[in-house]
């Protein structure tokens, strides 16, 4: 490894994609001071052009299949950052598709607040990329704060809105705290270990020269903060009212991309830094997955705002995606094979994308039906919207049906294959419970189903929608159920992503 | 065995309609009714026609699989698109997209809103269970098996009555919580095969008592609920009450047999030594089917609930003749879910005729319809008349052949399923008295027109359908002979491990 590092110090190849966007977003930024319009369709469009930018950057090297280190082995670009990155681009382009029209009607493009919700959407990405391709403990968490300072603003971006405010101030200290507790994790780790990279971090836990006791008490800070930062039960207290309370544009940046950014962040330091100390946090993360499935669909139940709605079932997704991490390695003295891991950890990654696509969709339908004034956050806002708009509700009911995991959506194949990797490492009453608890989590998506095909409509406002976003909802809707039918090429490159991660 | 042009027939068979499906719903409009119900009309017309070269081409001598097809579908988990039919599955493909065509028909004037909404589904559900009956792979049989929810669930939700949203969702969430853990065994059967989800290779699979004692018991929760058995059957009279005539007509008529079916497919041959373990117990509940679900349709004063229990009792009958485990007990189960089929269906659609009439499924609200209907009441004996079993309908031929077996197993078996004729007499026939005969019972009743020659064909074709089967049921029970052979000789031969 010395000598890779060695020759790698300068290499700014596996950077290229972030050093474009870095470049791209500062002159965004720069370029949308001389911009008058309004609806900063220069800076939209700029913005949604750096994605694509940065997609050919990643896709050269995705399609390489290369694994690549550089800054002194700090930072890695390697087939599953890239696939994840390609992915998270995907998320925040349609992201910011989607909120256009909701950004302009409610003035967050406007006055002296300019493009800046697309410069800071920029940054967020930007951080996200950090944390899917830090090998470093630092690294990691530079990635996670440029994240996290990026969207701390998003939130507050409609400074005269108390909701908006308020859930703030919320996500702002609860962040704060979570990021401490993982440094906190950090520190203990570095104090064991003597290092901050994974790969020595790895070694020295496996030679187990380090000391047990301080090395289980990072574990637990880490997970802690991981938790947190995933949203899992019990730290999952922020994510309800930040849902809530956000623009729905912000909601859905915070909820689309910000998901896989977690996930790789996870998978990095639990995986391919802390894998000697599975069994420990495989107790953990067991935990944390029973909880969230648990209170996260039971409390779904009770909500009649669909955005806090689909932020307790983003608690219960989370918990699915820490089922297949968890069954990584089989928790018995005779540990269990590399290939049995690969495919769960990829079960997982493939459940996040899943996830990801499908959000995207419900929070984009849930802007379209607002309009300037008008918040349609409130289950009842659904009602009729059959008859309003035929097509869009059966967009919505195909992701509904997805979140459920009922075939031919791709929801399911992403259940599926996170229940395989659970009964392929032998814990069958995981998988009953988890089967369980998403029986209770179908009801409620049911009646979002009901809402808009059973009950009548009380507004009859025509839905006017602009071309782009109707034609990317559309998209949206077809490829979960496409991508339910022929779920082969994603679940090809996620495994083949991951075994070559894990792998190298 | 087959040449090689129509090998391909059983992907026709699914994916026509629901190709025709998304059509309807794509183009059709409520402003354009007679393209949309045309439309829909040769799109089960043309679904139905591919199914017919599967009867003619079948070779009832064949064992195994035929029509088969097979391409990859997800390499990463060798997860097959594999389908074929054998004499347990053939009659259940024609059977599926000929209720389809009765559907489309009975609802041609009577449904004249959402109209696409309602073809289209139907459409849809039709192809999706065709899958099911066809569906050799593990995975591909769960995915149409789960995937027919949703358009049941929207034909209930949209059009049903006024409790439409109680009994969806009942629906829903009884045959999802059954199914799930299905999928869990599905996944268990994958693993312990060494990574398959061929159903012949599980089939082949030696496994434990212990094993197959939960894996049976895996199947149960989804194909009890389906059937549906005693006491998981509450879903059904909400679902029939509430849902409109076509969608009570296909669930009687089909979706109650892809449970009967998952007994054959799954729970018999993966599961052997776990059958006949628990062979009483599923022949108990399937005689509380038959008797005590009986008596209860006696005494429904709502005409879809009383056919919705007799529902529930006749499949309880073929339950019952499952778990005999000899031929012909086998084969007359088989026999009474193709009868049911055309009974169960003609009954819904006759009570469909009437509350489009009077808008009331009351047996109380009527009485004396035969002065105003006398066309429509001669259907309705006739089709009552095979409900309880009489000689010469096709009602009879499945019931005979299950009480034969039962008798022959056990005397006092076959005596307590016998009761089953007099409760279905019962319960059939005084229906048919209050509800047909007598005086006219009061102004909706002398305002009746008797059925049209829309309704008057639909009754034929199926009255046909019911006698036939009747006096010759041969070239059924000649396809399903060979299989139920098989099976029963697979089922006799412990698969334990030595």
């Amino acid at each position: 490894m010395t000598n890779l590092a060695g020759a790698a110090a300068t290499n700014l190849g596996p950077v290229h994609a972030e050093v474009f966007l870095l470049v791209a977003a500062s002159a965004i930024l720069l370029i949308d001071m001389f911009s008058k319009d309004d609806k900063r369709m220069l800076t939209y469009v700029l913005s949604l052009l750096t994605l694509v930018g940065c997609a050919i950057f990643t896709w050269a090297d995705y399609s390489a299949g290369t694994t690549a280190y550089t800054f002194y082995n700090m930072y890695v670009s390697d087939p599953m950052g890239n696939l994840l990155k390609l992915f998270t681009y995907l998320a925040v382009g349609v992201s910011l598709v989607y909120s256009r029209q909701y950004t302009g009607q409610r003035g967050m493009t406007s006055g002296n607040l300019g493009g800046e919700y697309y410069v800071l959407s920029l940054f967020a990405l930007l951080g996200q990329m950090i944390m899917i391709s830090g090998n470093n403990m630092l690294s990691l968490y530079l990635g996670l704060e440029l994240m996290s300072l990026a969207t701390y603003a998003l939130v507050a971006l409609r400074r005269d809105h108390a909701m908006s405010t308020e859930a703030a101030m919320k996500y702002f200290i609860l962040g704060a705290l979570s990021s401490g507790f993982l440094l906190y994790g950090i520190s203990m780790i570095y104090g064991a270990t003597g290092s901050l990279d994974l790969v020595q971090i790895f070694s020295v836990v496996n030679s187990h020269t380090a000391n047990p006791n301080i090395l289980v008490f990072g574990v637990v800070f880490i997970v802690a903060g991981l938790a947190f930062k995933l949203g899992v039960v019990p730290f999952h207290m922020w994510v309800p009212d930040v849902y809530q309370g956000s623009p729905t544009a912000v909601t859905l940046l915070l909820g689309g991309a910000p998901k896989l950014a977690a996930f790789a962040m996870t998978l990095r330091i639990l995986v391919e830094g802390l894998l000697p100390l599975a069994f420990d946090w495989q107790m953990m993360l067991m935990v944390l997955a029973v909880l969230s499935l648990a209170i996260g669909n039971l409390t779904a139940i009770a909500q009649t705002n669909i955005k806090r709605m689909l932020a307790y079932s983003t608690i219960a997704q989370m918990g699915f995606v820490l089922l297949g991490l968890l069954s990584g390695i089989v928790a018995t003295p005779t540990g269990g094979s590399a290939e049995g891991a690969a495919a769960a950890y990829s079960s997982a990654m493939y459940y996040s994308i899943t996830y990801v696509l499908t959000t995207l969709g419900s929070f984009g339908l849930i802007m379209m039906l607002s309009r300037s004034g008008f918040e349609a956050e409130e289950l009842a806002d659904f009602k009729g919207m059959a008859k309003r708009s035929p097509w869009f509700a059966v967009v919505m009911t195909v992701l509904m049906f997805s979140l459920a995991g009922v075939p031919p959506m791709m929801g399911f194949m992403a259940k599926w294959s996170v229940l395989q990797a659970v009964t392929h490492s032998h814990q069958l009453w995981l998988a009953v419970l988890a089967v369980l608890f998403s029986l209770i989590g179908a009801f409620y998506y049911l009646r979002v189903v009901k809402t808009m095909w059973f009950d009548e409509a009380v507004d009859a406002t025509p839905i006017s929608t602009p071309l782009d976003m109707q034609l990317v909802l559309s998209i949206n809707g077809i490829a979960v159920v496409a991508m339910g039918m022929m779920p082969g090429w994603l679940l090809n490159a996620c495994t083949n992503a991951m075994s070559k991660t894990l792998g190298s | 065995m087959q040449s090689l042009n129509n090998s391909n027939l059983l992907s026709l068979a699914i994916w026509l309609p629901i190709v025709f499906g998304v059509l309807v719903l794509a183009f059709g409009r409520d402003s354009r009714p007679g393209f949309t119900r045309v439309l829909t009309l040769v799109g089960s017309l043309v679904s139905l026609a591919v199914t017919i070269p599967l009867i003619t081409g079948f070779d009832n001598a064949h064992h195994g699989m035929q029509f088969a097809e097979s391409h990859e579908w997800i390499a990463a988990f060798n997860i097959v698109y594999k389908l074929g039919i054998d004499g347990l599955s053939l009659w259940f493909v024609p059977l599926t997209a000929f209720i389809t065509v009765i559907v489309v028909i009975s609802a041609w004037q009577v449904i004249e809103t959402r109209i696409a909404q309602y073809m289209g589904s139907f459409l849809l559900l039709s192809g999706l269970m065709i899958g099911v009956f066809c569906a050799m792979d593990g995975l591909l049989f769960y995915f149409f098996f789960e995937a027919t929810l949703i358009p049941m669930f929207i034909i209930i939700g949209v059009f049903g009555g006024p409790n439409r949203v109680y009994a969806a969702f009942k629906f829903f969430l009884y045959t999802f919580m059954g199914s799930l853990l299905t999928l869990i065994a599905i996944i268990y059967l994958y693993n312990r095969s060494g990574g398959s989800f061929d159903i012949l290779t599980w089939q082949a699979l030696p496994l434990t008592m212990n094993e197959q004692v939960l894996i049976f018991i895996a199947f149960l929760m989804a194909f009890a609920v389906k059937v549906p058995m005693w006491p998981v059957h509450t879903w059904l009279p909400d679902a029939h009450v509430e849902a409109p005539t076509g969608g009570s007509v296909v669930l009687a008529a089909i979706m109650l047999k892809l449970g009967g079916y998952g007994f054959l497919r799954f729970s018999l041959p993966i599961a052997p030594d776990a059958s006949h373990y628990l062979a009483g117990f599923m022949i108990t509940l399937s005689l509380v089917a038959v008797i005590y679900i009986g008596l209860v349709a006696l005494v429904q004063k709502d005409m879809k609930k009383l056919v919705a229990y007799s529902s529930i009792a006749h499949m309880g009958f073929v339950t019952l003749g499952f778990f005999l485990f000899n031929t012909i007990s086998v084969e007359g189960g088989l026999v009474q879910m193709i009868s049911h089929g055309f009974i169960s269906g003609a009954m819904f659609l006759a009570i469909g005729v009437l509350y489009d009439r009077v808008h009331s499924r009351e047996i109380a609200a009527y009485g004396g319809v035969v002065n105003r209907m006398p066309k429509f009441a001669a259907f309705v004996v006739l089709f009552s008349m095979a409900n309880c079993g009489l000689p010469a309908t096709s009602g009879f031929v499945g019931e005979f052949m299950v009480i034969m077996g039962a008798v022959k197993a056990n005397f006092w078996l076959g005596l307590l399923a016998a009761t089953a004729l007099i409760l279905g007499a019962a319960y059939s026939l005084w229906m048919v008295k209050r509800v047909i005969f007598g005086k006219i019972a009061n102004h909706h009743v002398a305002e009746l027109s008797d059925i049209n020659g829309r309704e008057f064909f639909m009754f034929v074709v199926l009255a046909i359908g019911v006698m036939v089967m009747g006096l010759y049921p041969a070239p059924f029970t000649d396809t399903m002979q060979v299989s139920v052979a098989d099976l029963l000789q697979h089922v006799s031969i412990s698969k334990l491990p030595q």
